[in-house]
């Protein structure tokens, strides 16, 4: 009996299942639509990942070692999908330096200036994006078409996304049946034949990712799919109203970031409601915020901004949508 | 669809290494140590000395009050002192220590292993036998049986769940005496129904256990009112309350008993014990406890009689593997670890588990990162993270709001956590303070 027994309070085992695991599984789930970006825009979009990952690891590094002084915690992951995720959406196109100044946003303003992982009201990755989208206007919307593998970087050619070409459109009193001949078919979306922001375009890759994510039960289907069910909805009443003024809903659930949006930057664990409930609520929010901003306000796409507006509610969300309580009403079977 | 309750639970890996090994009888020791508090309430008071010759089967410690209950001699033999001993829970208390001679037992115990299935006795005299026998809850509560039995004046009870569940992993030792004494199981049911006076009883199973489904399912045929419910395999199903919504579908409400939804709920090793001292007049001086882990050589199910020390139960097992580097008395998301083992079995006992080295120590813990897993794990719909940072910041009125005391510690939230964030500690933290400031309030 030489053995020193451990001595702790039950339980005595825990689950395999670990922060990094978790992260891990989200980069598994975003590779086939990394796989579809490069597919679609080649060369650009491996830079862009590249540059935006190493630079969001870098700086949440030198932000612990030298300016927190405590021991960097990198090797959870969480920075490696914030930097897949602020790449995802951002053009194929975007200069380097700007990216770089995108990954300090990301990771140096909204996520470690709030105490890091854990502790950040709003989506790190949104906030870069969002930063950028309000900085560099010009560099952040000039969308390269898809020309596949062999598209350079920065010259690459570029085009309007088919959801700013609708939204001019109609702004100048164009019909949706015309405007629907200047853009690709459905199918043609599905498949991610659009140009946008470079892992944001291929519907197919991120719902394969997001079916994903729920089976290895990272993240519960409450939020993506009340997401896209109210914008589906919102923009289906719109449509029945008037299908000359309004695109129907499945052009709005293909296009733009909604896809990226719902899966991926609205699930993010911290700054997401922790119940079923708040989640309902907080996806009708971000559906409806998404479809407002697109039919009636300044910018064609409004998915960050909507899920950056309903981040604000999740405290509130969390505060007050509590989850039934076990022997609240007494039943009598 | 098999049944289960509703609201949150975990699959933790099962581990049931020993679930084909037959119950096997340890040896009498040659000295054992009978704790005189090895059930909830007041501690029994030893009524023999120094010297005094016992025989197995004598109350050596009277119970004090209602809650509590006797204490028995396991063994034949003479008292070789009364002395403050450190139990299987870590704390000091007074013990008798036996040293063994032969295996002398008191006449009116019935030894033979006949079944008798002719229920002679009254309720009354049911619950007084429960009593006298010193009998408490087997799965490991511990709580006097006698007072369960006790349906409280102005509560009506219809009928009775039988807790065969099992959900702990590793922990083979209902299962085994399922299949080996399911006709004593079963008579010991029909003994608590009378009891009780509810002519219904409902056996919960969980589903990894085929076997003992189907081997109590067809022995039940032959008793009035008696089912088997087999249950889909979830933690926590043998608390209590998630058992009896498992069941029945009936919500036991929060601060209740099962009793206020018309339901006792007793455990098949207490309907066993039951068996015994009703049928036999034996008291409750041996029980089951798997001894396991994946190291050990000989892991197993022993029959033993109480106050035996764990060294020998691990001796019996093969000894312990040298890669050991943590024992726990009881099943591994509610058992105590065990800082030595020199302590004896006591009433509650139902497992000794011996972990390797590698996974005896906690993970390193990471900031929450709010993934919810601990919300959607909480069996009674609580938060168990945000009432375990009340916990933490001594935020008790708070927590108290948030339901800090319908916690039963199953640990089913520090299990799931990613973080590994130590959620069920601080949880006990809020839950001891909340709990001492309501009784402040009532005293007050």
């Amino acid at each position: 009996m030489s053995n020193i027994l451990n001595v702790s309070p039950s339980p005595h085992q825990q689950s395999p299942e670990t922060t990094r695991k978790l992260m891990f599984g989200v980069v598994i789930a975003l590779a086939p639509a990394l796989a579809a970006s490069i597919w679609y825009f080649g060369l650009g979009a491996i830079i862009v990942t590249l540059v935006s990952v190493i630079s969001c690891v870098a700086v949440e590094y030198l932000i612990q070692k030298f300016i927190l002084k405590t021991k960097p915690s990198i090797s959870d992951g969480s920075a490696v999908v914030t930097g897949l995720l602020l790449a995802f959406n951002v053009p194929s196109n975007l200069p380097v330096h700007i990216i770089i100044i995108g990954a300090i946003v990301s990771i140096g303003v909204a996520k470690m200036t709030f105490g890091g992982l854990g502790s950040n009201p709003f989506n790190p990755a949104l906030v870069g994006r969002v930063f950028l989208l309000i900085s560099f206007p010009v560099q952040m919307t000039s969308w390269p078409i898809p020309s596949g593998f062999n598209t350079g970087y920065t010259d690459a050619v570029t085009g309007a996304t088919p959801l700013a070409i609708m939204s001019e459109g109609i702004k100048n009193g164009e019909t949706v049946s015309a405007l629907m001949e200047k853009v690709p078919s459905h199918m043609q979306l599905f498949y991610g034949y659009m140009g946008g922001s470079m892992g944001e375009v291929a519907a197919i890759a991120l719902i394969l990712g997001g079916l994903y994510l729920i089976w290895r039960k990272i993240i519960s289907w409450h939020i993506p799919v009340t997401i896209l069910l109210t914008v589906a909805a919102f923009t289906g009443i719109l449509w029945a109203i008037d299908p000359t003024k309004y695109a129907d809903p499945l052009f709005h659930l293909l296009t733009g970031g909604i896809m990226l949006g719902a899966i991926f930057m609205a699930t993010d664990y911290v700054t997401s409601p922790m119940t079923a409930k708040g989640m309902v609520i907080y996806g009708i929010g971000i559906g409806v915020i998404t479809v407002l901003i697109r039919t009636w306000g300044a910018y064609p796409e409004g998915v960050s901004f909507a899920i950056l507006i309903m981040n604000a509610f999740v405290p509130l969300l969390n505060m007050y949508i509590k989850p039934k309580r076990f022997g609240k009403e007494v039943k009598h079977g | 669809m098999l049944k289960t309750f509703p609201k949150g639970g975990i699959h933790p890996p099962e581990n049931k290494l020993t679930a084909d090994r037959p119950i096997v009888i340890l040896p009498v020791p040659s000295q054992v140590t009978l704790p005189v508090s090895q059930h909830i309430g007041a501690p029994a008071v030893p009524v023999v000395e120094k010297g005094t010759a016992v025989k197995t089967g004598q109350v050596i410690a009277q119970a004090k009050g209602f809650v509590s209950t006797n204490i028995h001699s396991p063994v034949s033999g003479k008292v070789n002192k009364i002395d403050t001993v450190v139990d299987t829970t870590g704390y000091k208390q007074t013990a008798v220590v036996i040293d063994v001679e032969g295996d002398e037992w008191v006449e009116t115990i019935d030894r033979s292993s006949a079944l008798v299935r002719e229920i002679t006795l009254s309720p009354e005299q049911i619950i007084e036998r429960c009593r006298q026998c010193g009998l408490v809850g087997m799965g490991g509560a511990t709580f006097p049986t006698h007072i369960k039995l006790t349906v409280p004046a102005g509560k009506k009870c219809d009928m009775l769940i039988i807790n065969g569940v099992e959900c702990e992993p590793y922990l083979t030792s209902d299962h085994r005496l399922m299949l080996e004494k399911g006709a004593e199981v079963l008579t010991g049911i029909s003994i608590i129904m009378k009891a009780l006076g509810v002519d219904r009883a409902v056996i919960g199973i969980e589903a990894n256990k085929p076997d003992a489904i189907s081997h109590l399912t067809e022995l039940a045929k032959a008793h009035m009112g008696i089912t088997v419910q087999p249950l889909k395999v979830k933690y926590p199903q043998g608390g209590e309350k998630q058992l009896i919504k498992a069941c029945t579908g009936r919500e036991v409400p929060s601060g209740g008993l099962p009793v206020d939804v018309g339901v006792v709920v007793q455990n098949v090793g207490t309907a066993f014990a039951v068996y015994e001292a009703v049928q036999k007049n034996k008291p409750l001086i041996e029980r089951i406890v798997t001894v396991t882990g994946k190291s050990v050589k000989n892991p197993g199910n022993f029959l033993v009689r109480i106050g035996t020390p764990v060294t020998a139960l691990i001796e019996a097992a093969g000894g312990m593997p040298d890669d050991t580097g943590k024992i726990v008395n009881g099943g591994p998301m509610m058992g105590k670890a065990l800082a030595m083992t020199d302590v004896p079995v006591t009433k509650g006992t139902s497992g000794i588990i011996m972990f390797p080295a590698g996974v005896s120590k906690r993970a390193e813990v990471l900031p929450c990162i709010r993934c919810g897993k601990c919300s959607s794990a909480c069996a009674m719909g609580l938060e168990p993270w945000l009432i375990s940072v009340l916990g933490q910041k001594g935020m008790f009125e708070k927590a108290e709001q948030e339901k800090i005391t319908d916690c039963m510690e199953c640990g089913a939230c520090s299990y799931t956590c990613p973080a590994k964030r130590p959620l069920l500690d601080y949880i006990r933290l809020g839950k001891a303070t909340v709990i001492r400031m309501a009784r402040e309030r009532v005293t007050k």
